[in-house]
């Protein structure tokens, strides 16, 4: 018996265990579906990225332009002088490994370069080698090394591999934000022409068109008409909402993915429908057509010029305030940034609900209030009718969006105004909610498909306490507030939870809505019978 | 002793040693989480493997229908379908069961050779390794499918604008 000697756990080793090299001697390997597509040279030409050249990562060689150690060594200098945050994240973690197991890249790929400590390492390692003495002199001792070509394309896939989500920084002693050491990495690697194909397109066609798909306004309006239509024979009310109207009190900005991709188009349907009951004075604009910005993934200075479409609007317009969609990165942007960037708004009044005469000081300076606040108020004041059972064949859960909860601190006024138009509604566990909570794994523009098993990796903590309160509780719809979660978690649950849905918080809305002069509903926004109507037209 | 009682005896041992040879494929510093974090949520793939390996193993050695262990074989693979794992290693768990359990059983395994069970339980762990690696085909054609899904869902608007324009012509 010769042959069952060894251990199993031995025979488990030989056979399976992964090289036992440190990680700075572990050279990237590229997974297929992993990786995203490199942008087109006209896209980054579009919006005068530098050095934008044809290439793939699947390449031995990526044409990588002459200098470039120079240019990304440059970058960084120039980086850590411009941000106090950057130098400061570079020289005090003291690797406690808090936020090792927190990352839900790490925690569902179990790839240790995965870890947030190691993320930022990826980067350290090099700034170790090239700013600090320490660093220069005993080199690999004191954790440097150089800039090569097999560093840059590990920085390319692991920076490409983290969502910006801010979650291991809610465990870190030192406050140190890995998203922002991420930022700084792709920041890097856009300098010397390396930027993911679904962030380049969208930027581009952003600053072209207004928004990521490029719609033009003839598109935008249609997108809309088709809702209006899908809205009247739902309820029998005719909606005529304006666009570009001058002298309209509210702007009203939303990502533009709601306007085309399902399951968000009935998110918007619920936002034509509650501004209609209200008799609210706002207008779509069709330049400032795109809430969303993807400029926030590849450099500060692209994400202002395209945030800054917002306010030129406002003030063409000559609104009072803007009221904003659901979207998680578009708040992250206007909470945190857009202030600094493009402000002062003073033109612009603090937003004042009409209806309930609530003034949103937390918007003060950027006279931009968050939808569900603003929904969350009228309830709140008794001013919308709603029948909840329309939702009742709904056992609804909330997943807060990185961005809104971390970002923002949005966290009661969604749960309140799902609770007040669902009667069912379930929270996940405690440690995967709120500012806990796990990204839905396709965040900061790695929504695209090609990458699809990176996602199903990343989204694998969500939706495993997903799962959880389907099994115990029963809950089939998944609610949230943000474009990209109800693009990607639609995903997630096919291939996690079947027999979960995705929504928008204003779907549900939609739904329990009673309007004025509405007929008997008989569907709900997605033209699908409401509960005990399943046999009528 | 009964070969029956002596493996169920055995039982907690051969769950202990087949998880932790499992949770060896993944690289040291994650196979140390893995093991330790016990939260099911802060852990979900150590949690889903072990709890999976523990409904694998009692309702293998208690004669269960195979097709019964069917959705936790599923849970398990699901996971190692999308990790850094070539196709023999997201399924190979099963099979190193059969070495685990002739190690735990030790000199009784003539014993049970001879009793005709350990062949028995050889021959449905190798049922097994068949239905895991239909599983895993499964989920890998799902990435594909979820791709296509997606593409499908993020322009449905379009979509449908698209269809009505060629339409138009045909009224
Ligand atoms: S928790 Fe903070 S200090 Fe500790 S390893 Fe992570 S980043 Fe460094
Ligand atoms: S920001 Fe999020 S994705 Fe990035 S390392 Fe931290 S936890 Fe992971």
């Amino acid at each position: 018996m010769a042959k069952f000697s060894a251990k199993p756990d031995e025979l488990a080793k030989i056979r399976y265990a992964p090289p036992e090299t440190e990680w700075m001697e572990t050279p990237v390997e590229f997974r297929e579906h992993m990786f995203c597509h490199a942008a087109k040279p006209k896209d980054l030409e579009t919006v005068e990225f530098p050095n934008a050249h044809e290439w793939s990562s699947k390449d031995e060689d990526w044409k990588l332009p002459a200098n470039w150690e120079q240019t990304i060594l440059q970058g960084m200098k120039d980086l850590l002088g411009k941000y106090r945050s950057f130098q400061l994240f570079m020289d005090i973690c003291v690797r406690c490994g808090a936020c090792a197991d927190k990352c839900h890249f790490f925690i569902g790929s179990g790839d240790p370069k995965n870890m947030p400590v190691l993320r930022a390492e990826l980067l350290r390692s090099v700034y170790r080698g090239n700013f600090t003495l320490a660093g220069k002199i005993l080199r690999k001792l004191a954790g440097a090394r150089e800039l090569t070509v097999s560093v840059l394309k590990e920085w390319w896939y692991y920076f490409y591999q983290c969502t910006e989500c801010r979650r291991c920084s809610v465990f870190c002693p030192y406050g140190i934000d890995t998203a922002e050491i991420t930022m700084m990495g792709r920041e890097l690697t856009n300098m010397i022409g390396l930027q993911l194909g679904w962030i380049g397109g969208p930027v581009a066609n952003c600053y072209m068109k207004g928004n990521h798909l490029g719609l033009e306004p003839h598109t935008i309006k249609s997108s809309i008409e088709f809702f209006l239509d899908d809205i009247e024979s739902i309820t029998g009310i005719k909606i005529e909402p304006t666009f570009n109207r001058k002298g309209a009190e509210i702007l009203f900005v939303t990502p533009s993915g709601d306007l085309f991709a399902n399951p968000g188009t009935y998110t918007a349907m619920g936002y034509l429908m509650l501004f209609h009951e209200l008799g609210l004075d706002y207008t779509w604009s069709t330049y400032a057509s795109e809430g969303g910005n993807f400029g926030f993934f590849t450099s500060n200075e692209m994400a202002k010029r395209l945030n800054s479409k917002i306010y030129a609007e406002a003030k063409r317009l000559g609104v009072k305030w803007v009221l904003g969609g659901e979207c998680g990165h578009m708040w992250r942007v206007i909470n945190q940034y857009m202030d600094t960037w493009n402000g002062p708004a003073d033109f612009m009044e603090v937003p004042k609900s009409p209806i309930t005469g609530t003034v949103f000081d937390n918007a003060k300076s950027t006279k931009m209030v968050h939808i569900a606040e603003f929904t969350a108020d009228l309830i709140k004041h008794n001013k919308l009718k709603l029948d909840p059972r329309r939702n009742d064949h709904l056992k609804v859960t909330f997943h807060d969006s990185c961005n809104t909860s971390r970002g923002m601190g949005l966290l009661e006024e969604p749960r309140y105004v799902i609770k007040s138009v669902c009667s069912h509604f379930y929270e996940m566990p405690e440690n995967t909610i709120r500012e806990k909570t796990f990204c839905c794994g396709s965040g900061t523009g790695l929504n695209a498909s090609e990458n699809m098993e990176l996602r199903m990796r990343g989204g694998f903590p969500r939706a495993n306490a997903v799962k959880y309160v389907h099994e115990r509780h029963g809950v089939n719809m998944l609610a949230n507030v943000c474009a990209i979660d109800r693009a990607t978690l639609s995903a997630s649950m096919d291939y996690w939870v079947p027999g979960v849905g995705v929504a928008g918080v204003h779907e549900l809305v939609g739904n329990a809505l009673i309007m004025k002069g509405e007929k008997e509903r008989t569907q709900d926004l997605r033209l699908e019978p409401l509960p005990g109507k399943e046999g009528s037209e | 002793m009964d070969p029956r009682n002596l493996l169920s005896e055995k039982r907690p041992a051969i769950l202990n040693r087949w998880f932790n040879a499992v949770l060896d494929t993944y690289p040291a510093d994650t196979s140390a989480f893995l093991k330790k974090q016990k939260n099911q949520f802060a852990n979900p793939v150590g949690h889903t493997i072990h709890q999976g390996m523990e409904h694998i193993l009692e309702a293998l050695l208690q004669g269960t229908d195979l097709d019964r262990i069917a959705p936790s074989l599923d849970n398990i693979i699901r996971i190692r379908a999308v990790q850094d794992l070539t196709p023999s290693q997201a399924v190979g768990f099963i099979l190193s069961l059969k070495k685990i359990i002739r190690e735990e059983l030790g000199s009784n395994t003539r014993e049970h050779s001879a009793s005709g069970e350990l062949p028995g339980l050889e021959e449905r762990i190798d049922a097994l390794a068949l239905m895991s690696f239909d599983i895993y085909i499964q989920c890998r054609e799902k990435i594909y499918e979820l791709r296509a899904n997606e593409t499908k869902r993020l322009t449905y608007r379009l979509l449908q604008r698209a269809n009505l324009v060629c339409e138009l012509p045909d009224q």
